[in-house]
């Protein structure tokens, strides 16, 4: 389609890689290996539910400032995540069994991930790490876990390169069975940076 | 053979070859015509063109098990490929990116003529600008990598807000690039043929194809993943196909089991081959004028009327058993004075019973009823007139005294224990006062002769694949395509609030693919020229984080669209769209139909009030939309010919009350007739029940035909007590109990059949028919004390 050509071409042009040196220097030891990477799967595993504010700053090439955004997250062990998102404006995006959908306004739109995998690692990464589910991450990614329990950083690289096609990799960071920023950076050098918390008890 | 027998001989072999000729040439049927009304109301119409052409009937849904899911999405694609290519089918959807890409294509490109959303306002500053805000928010969400390389292109969001519209929610699961159910253990694929679903032959040409494709497929894969694949069909084409299939497959079946029965039958009883072949011409000249009727009568003979006239061969064999059992024995005495009347009797009030059916709505009935008539009459005639002249005078026959005299034995036991009769109305009514609330079936399915476990099927297939809801639709006509479109138009235009409110979960229609010229044009110049636009949008985007440079290729696609050419139909091929708008936009007998199929919010069901706001939306313009339930309008198709069968069944009772009254002039004599055969019909009516059945209208009419054909019985029982001298009591029982098995033999292989409706009249009639004989010996009166050797 014409159309992607274009986008592709302009994203092309406008590629910004600034954390390209970080990428190469993440090597890849085992990380099952690691007992503390193990311990933060059976801690994420056991939490049925969570609540914690968010916001993202969205820095696309084309644009000329970052879009900023705020609103609250909600996940609900195993496969229930809500991104709910308050300013600049309302916007709902909720992922349930694989089906994501978005309502912004009155429009509605259902996506079966399954049909749409340049989107799956951009909720699969957050959902499988939230639930402690290393198989799906292992189904999607190359990990590399760094860190211990009190503060540890995962790194996932997309293994399907129709997956790497749009996303680069992917970064996280958290403290015990908390997480405190996602950083997605697509493979046209755009980035999203999500920080999240503090956790809202009931 | 006399003077008299030569005329009668001639004129039957005369009539015999003019119903030969006129079966010959005769259409004969098995498609869904029998169920479908005679004289339909203007809706009833409508519901019945949507059933022979419209959509829905032409949907072939293929699903593919076993093996793995790559060896599955290898054979959907190989069967899309084969089909694809075969004139025989108007689309063929399984889900391929492929044709995804084209489609989305289809819509990228044609954007500006085809998104509601263009219109003079929407390319305002402030418009603009409230759109570019939707795309970034858009492109900040987890869609964002879909909708990132579209945002220069069309940053106002045209795609979305087309695609919006057509709705996304129902797109089926995927598994290895193609569309696969729920559990994803089966491929799953969508046809639509060309052929109109009524058209069964071309129906069943469609189905062969798919299963040549699928086993040419199949070969390709390697041996053990070939062995697990397996193949199955569904949808409205393929239970027609099947349904026509056994329907056939039954007429042939029954017929002959019955008339093997019946033959055995005769054969036993007469020990003659000569009376067995005698026995049997009034049924053949009864089969054959029922045919000639039918096809005299209706547009086509329906194989169901052969099924029904089954059961003709063991009632028309009646007359010539009587004949031979009771005629040939008289000694001096003449038959066609002693037995013949009551014979006579006898046939009017079974003809008078189906000739209740005549003016019924439903075709099968109607037929069934046509059929009868004109076979009875022909097999009575032919018994009292030709076959006389035809009969040796000495028939070699087996003496039946003997078990004449057994059987007069057990009917004196029999009468001893009348008072046990008294059983069956409390028993019965008992039965029936417990099960009132579902005495009768109020679902046409339960008709159909399609097996329940393939409607559940393909009900859960057409879940599994989003199939458009084809319950409810708006329906619109004009003489031109063009003005039926516009008219699809202004209709949306009404139904879009009742979407936007929840009231309906959605519409579709043609000219969402393909707008009307005048809407496309005015679509066009709602786009501003180049220059205009600039100005526009450098404003629009003051304090927005997108710089006029990345939209430059906006201002060219929007210059492009403001001068290229309108969409045609032709502009569709190679997309799914361009079955869609075949189907909503209908060639039809005045000009064209559009549809706009309604999906139901929540349920599958439009509720009152939502179907009320419909019938109100589409009402206050004036493009005669009409809102057509196609499920609800099948029900009260159903109940209408339910409430009628019970109308006529009772007018059916009624001239038989009539027609006995008038021959034997004594209310008494009239009420010893009827009272065994009211009483085989409760009992029959609380074995239904009792086994779990809800009456269904065929077993309503075999009721009304348990009192037709049981009549005969309880006439001889009142003969034999009004004129003892006049006949042989112990020869009368035996030609009674041949007459009773037969008939019991040809319902009771009825009774077995696979059809519904054929089962339904058998179940109810061979019951009914042994029970009249029953009943009707049980009451009899003491005949003048017989000598019994």
């Amino acid at each position: 389609m014409s159309a992607r050509a274009a986008g592709l071409a302009g994203a092309l042009l406008l590629c910004l890689d600034p954390f390209s040196a970080f990428a190469a220097a993440a090597t890849a030891p085992s990380a099952q290996a690691d007992p503390a990477f193990a311990q933060v799967l059976t801690l994420l595993g056991a939490r049925r539910h969570g609540h914690a504010p968010f916001t993202e700053v969205h820095e696309m090439a084309m644009l000329k400032e970052p879009l900023r955004s705020s609103g609250e997250l909600f996940y609900d062990a195993p496969d229930r995540l809500e991104k709910r998102t308050l300013t600049p404006r309302a916007e709902s995006l909720v992922l349930d069994h694989g089906i994501l959908t978005a309502q912004r306004g009155p429009h509605r739109h259902v996506l079966e991930l399954s049909a749409y995998p340049q989107v799956v690692p951009f909720v699969e990464s957050i959902r499988a790490t939230l639930a402690g589910d290393e198989a799906a991450l292992e189904r999607y990614f190359s990990i590399d876990f760094k860190g211990e329990l009190a503060h540890w950083t995962l790194h996932l690289t997309p293994k399907d390169p129709a997956l790497a096609h749009t996303v680069k990799d992917i970064t996280i960071e958290g403290e015990r069975d908390v997480l405190h920023s996602v950083v997605i950076r697509q493979s046209d050098g755009d980035r999203s940076l999500i920080t999240i918390g503090p956790e809202i008890t009931p | 053979m006399n003077r008299a027998g030569l005329r009668s001989t001639a004129l039957f072999v005369l009539f015999a070859l003019v119903g030969a000729l006129i079966a010959a040439r005769a259409r004969y049927s098995a498609d869904l015509s029998a169920f479908l009304p005679r004289s339909p109301t203007a809706t009833q119409q409508l519901l019945v063109e949507q059933l022979r052409e419209g959509p829905a009937a032409r949907l072939i849904l293929v699903a593919i098990g076993g093996a793995d899911a790559g060896a599955r999405a290898r054979v959907s694609m190989a069967l899309g490929r084969a089909l694809r290519t075969d004139p025989a089918f108007a689309s063929v959807s399984n889900g391929e990116a492929q044709t995804l890409e084209r489609d989305r294509a289809f819509l990228f490109q044609h954007r500006y003529l085809l998104s509601e959303a263009v219109t003079p306002a929407h390319f305002t500053v402030p418009a603009l600008h409230e759109a570019i805000v939707g795309s970034l928010q858009a492109l900040a969400s987890a869609e964002g990598p879909l909708l990132k390389p579209l945002f220069a292109l069309d940053p106002t969001g045209e795609l979305l807000t087309i695609l919006d519209a057509i709705g996304t929610e129902r797109t089926p699961r995927s598994s290895e690039g193609v569309w696969s159910s729920r559990d994803g253990a089966q491929a799953l694929l969508v046809l639509q043929t060309r052929a109109p679903g009524a058209d069964t032959d071309a129906e069943e040409a469609a189905c062969a194809k798919v299963r040549q494709a699928f086993a040419a497929a199949r070969a390709a894969l390697p041996p053990q993943e070939r062995a697990a694949l397996t193949l199955r069909l569904s949808g409205p084409p393929v239970f027609a196909v099947a349904s026509r299939a056994l329907i056939e497959g039954e007429v042939v079946r029954l017929s002959g089991l019955s008339a093997l029965f019946i033959s055995l039958l005769l054969l036993f009883a007469y020990r003659s081959v000569s009376a067995l072949l005698l026995g049997l011409v009034p049924v053949a000249a009864g089969a054959l004028t029922g045919v000639a009727a039918v096809a005299l009568g209706f547009p086509a003979v329906h194989g169901l009327t052969l099924g029904f006239g089954v059961t003709l061969i063991g009632e028309a064999v009646d007359y010539s058993i009587y004949l031979f059992v009771q005629g040939t024995s008289h000694a001096g005495g003449d038959w066609r004075h002693s037995v013949w009347p009551t014979i006579r009797l006898g046939a009017l009030t079974s003809i008078a019973g189906f000739a209740a059916l005549l003016p019924s709505n439903f075709q099968g009935l109607a037929q069934l009823g046509l059929y009868s008539v004109a076979g009875l009459t022909a097999a009575a005639l032919t018994t009292r007139y030709v076959l006389p002249a035809w009969l040796p005078a000495r028939l070699a026959m087996r003496d039946l005294r003997a078990p004449g005299a057994w059987l007069l034995r057990v009917l004196q036991q029999l009468r001893r224990v009348r008072a046990a009769l008294v059983l069956i109305p409390l028993v019965a009514g008992v039965i029936l006062v417990l099960h009132r609330g579902a005495l009768l079936s109020h679902d046409l399915a339960a008709l159909s002769p399609v097996p329940a476990a393939e409607q559940d099927f393909a009900e859960q297939l057409s879940a599994d694949l989003g199939a458009p809801d084809v319950r409810y639709m708006v329906l619109t006509s004009a003489r031109q395509p063009e003005a039926a479109l516009a008219a699809a138009e202004s209709l949306g235009q009404r139904l879009r609030p009742l979407v936007d409110t929840g009231v309906i979960a959605g519409f579709d229609s043609a000219s969402r693919y393909l707008p009307s010229e005048a809407l496309q044009r005015a679509r066009q110049q709602s786009l501003p020229p180049a220059p205009q636009l600039q100005t526009r949008l450098s404003e629009a985007l003051v304090g927005l984080p997108v710089s006029e440079a990345v939209l430059q290729p906006f201002l060219a696609e929007v210059e492009q669209a403001r001068t290229t050419a309108l969409l045609r139909r032709a502009d569709l091929e190679g997309t799914s769209f361009a079955a869609a708008v075949d189907a909503l936009l209908v060639p039809t007998s005045g000009g064209y139909s559009a549809l706009l199929p309604i999906a139901a919010a929540g349920s599958v069901d439009l509720s009152d009030e939502a179907a009320a706001r419909v019938r109100q939306a589409i009402g206050a313009g004036n493009e005669h939309g009409v809102l057509l339930d196609l499920k609800g309008e099948t029900n009260r198709l159903y109940l209408g010919y339910l409430k009628q069968a019970i109308e006529l069944s009772l007018l059916g009772f009624a001239a038989i009350v009539l027609l006995l009254g008038a021959m034997l002039r004594s209310a008494v004599r009239v009420m010893r007739v009827l009272a065994p055969l009211a009483l085989a019909v409760i009992a029959v009516a609380g074995l239904l029940i009792a086994s779990g059945h809800s009456l269904t209208i065929l077993h309503l009419v075999g009721m009304l035909l348990i009192v037709a054909v049981g009549s005969n019985y309880a006439l001889f029982f009142d003969r034999s007590a009004q004129a003892p001298q006049e006949a042989s009591v112990s020869l009368t029982l035996t030609s009674l109990l041949l007459a009773n098995t037969a008939t019991v033999l040809a319902f009771g292989v009825l009774a077995f059949s696979r059809v519904p409706v054929l089962s339904d009249l058998g179940s109810t009639v061979a019951p009914g028919a042994f029970l009249a004989l029953l009943f009707a010996a049980m009451l009899s009166e003491r005949a003048a004390p017989e000598h019994i050797p």
